[in-house]
């Protein structure tokens, strides 16, 4: 099954109400898969410095002097703030590569969960309520968000198998539904050098969004021929630096609702996940179409595409 | 009037008083507020009440459905009237996908547009939809009619039986084993009867009629056990 939401905000005062909202919206969610829980939140509070958030399953040891470490490692400084499970390391913007791979030679045992300059990726197994009170997300402020609650069929319940994935820097996808051909795709990714972690077939989606923009297609793009390459049932959300985009299936059968007004664009699975948001009463409320691509984006006008 | 306020009760409590209505009960009128697009409201009903719902719904409001009227002042979702027996149900807004699914009897009357799969394995609801409806609806439906005032998407009518389909406006696609059908004065009759309970406003020589050519080996003799 599986829940998801998102929440693109048009109105800059909503902004520090960002975390809260995508909490309730997600809390809502939570019989929709009870398994893991992760949010995603782009906020734009260090400009000239990218971010990375790692994961360890042992912080009280993992996270002493991480940054002072990782520092010495890439030559610049790091600062870094932990919560819980979680570590956000700042570094110079230009440097995120080299941190990135820098990191597995600190700790190998470091989960990277999310890296770009306005991403941060909060993820762990347990219920939606549990997760963001743990990384206190209803404090966050940002722009826009995604969030999703997993019932795991295609792999095991795991931090990693835990949505959104990070695909691109400042990219992430969540997804309702299962991939049917993720082995055959996940093998002829890897021969492209394309890295996986689990065998969880999400992240071959993110993967392979990964792979076609490596190649030169742009999101958008890179969506429209997930609608060819990707066999089996998915609604999408995917999140990057300016805004969110929507793609489902040509069956669609995994739901999805969304919701405009002048202050934002929401994304649920169930009307039932929007219905606190202000001024949801007189929102224009309707189903994405099947195997279309909707985008949202603060830099440019809102677009959709209509796909082959 | 009887308010059950979904803020204050719970669902199966509400849906309990409810069923606990007789045939001849005198609390014959049901308003439910902030239903907030809970699941499973008004769901098994089978009394000849009226339940109005003051906003949207979540999945299979009205499921199995007999005698009640139940009106969706707001928008319903995924399996509304699914498996109705009899009875009216009414929507203000849209409906999600799989609208009077497997419905044996009564009238689902969507106001706006519904998703995909309306009217799936029908048999013998009548439903009529003032707006569009998605692709794969009437797929495998066995009887009943399934009115359209307005679009029709993909494979409208795939591998369907005997159910009567009418369409005013275009069918982007025909499912496997669905026709255009010459419409008959006993089919005009039959739309000008269904179009006036629903309150739509369209002429019943506005629409074509779609049915099953029975030309899938459903239909032949030879392949039956």
């Amino acid at each position: 099954m599986c829940g998801i939401v998102g929440l693109f905000l048009k109105d800059k005062t909503l902004e520090p109400q960002l975390g809260s909202l995508l909490t309730k919206m997600l809390v809502t969610m939570t019989d929709r898969g009870p398994d893991s829980a992760g949010i995603a939140i782009y906020s734009n509070d260090s400009m000239d410095k990218s971010k990375i958030v790692v994961q360890s399953d042992t912080p009280e040891t993992d996270f002493d002097g991480l940054d002072s470490a990782l520092g010495q490692v890439i030559g610049a400084p790091v600062s870094m703030k932990t919560t819980s499970t979680h570590a956000v390391l700042s570094v110079p913007h230009g440097a995120i590569e080299n941190a990135r791979a820098a990191i597995s030679q600190v700790n190998p045992a470091l989960r990277i969960m999310s890296r770009g300059d306005t991403l941060e990726i909060y993820k762990e197994v347990g219920l939606p309520k549990d997760v963001a009170a743990r990384f206190e997300i209803e404090q966050m402020s940002g722009s826009h968000g995604i969030g999703h609650t997993r019932m795991a069929t295609e792999s095991a319940v795991t931090t990693m198998g835990a949505h959104p994935f990070n695909t691109g820097d400042d990219q992430c996808l969540v997804h309702n539904g299962s991939l049917s051909n993720h082995a055959s795709l996940r093998r002829k990714l890897r021969r492209e050098g394309i890295h996986i972690e689990t065998e969880n077939d999400t992240e071959v989606g993110a993967a392979y969004l990964t792979w076609q923009m490596q190649n030169g297609a742009t999101l958008g793009e890179a969506l429209e021929s997930s609608l060819d390459d990707l066999d089996g049932f998915f609604t999408f959300v995917v999140g990057t630096k300016d805004g969110f985009g929507v793609v489902r299936d040509p069956i669609a059968c995994k739901p999805a609702v969304m919701a405009e007004t002048d202050q934002y664009v929401a994304f649920g699975s169930e009307y039932r996940a929007l219905v606190d948001l202000p001024g949801i009463e007189d929102a224009r409320v309707w189903e994405p179409e099947p195997a279309t691509v909707y985008f949202w984006s603060h830099a440019d006008q809102p677009t959709k595409e209509k796909a082959a | 009037m009887q308010t059950l306020d979904m803020a204050d009760i719970e669902l199966r409590e509400m849906n309990e008083t409810l069923h606990a209505q007789a045939e001849n009960t005198n609390q014959t009128s049901w308003e439910i507020v902030n239903p907030k697009g809970a699941h499973a409201i008004a769901c098994g009903l089978d009394a000849p009440i009226e339940v109005t719902v003051k906003g949207s719904t979540g999945y299979y409001c009205g499921g199995m459905n007999k005698q009640a009227t139940i009106n969706i002042e707001g928008s319903a979702g995924p399996g509304v009237a699914e498996n109705m027996m009899s009875g009216t149900i009414v929507i203000d807004g849209d409906a999600s996908q799989y609208a009077g699914a497997t419905g044996h009897g009564g009238l689902l009357v969507i106001k706006g547009n519904a998703s995909s799969r309306c009217g799936i394995s029908m048999k013998g609801i009548d439903i009529v939809v003032h707006g569009n409806i998605g692709h794969m609806s009437a797929f495998m439906a066995q009887t009943g009619n399934l009115v359209v005032c307005g679009d029709a998407g993909d494979a409208l009518g795939d591998s369907l039986y005997e159910a009567r389909l009418f369409v005013r406006g275009s069918v982007k696609s025909l499912g496997a084993d669905c026709i255009e059908k010459e419409m008959r004065p006993e089919h005009l009759a039959i739309l000008a009867d269904l179009l006036e309970r629903a309150g739509a406003d369209a002429k019943p020589e506005e629409f074509k009629r779609y049915g099953s050519a029975r030309e899938l080996y459903t239909f032949k003799i030879d392949n039956a056990y």
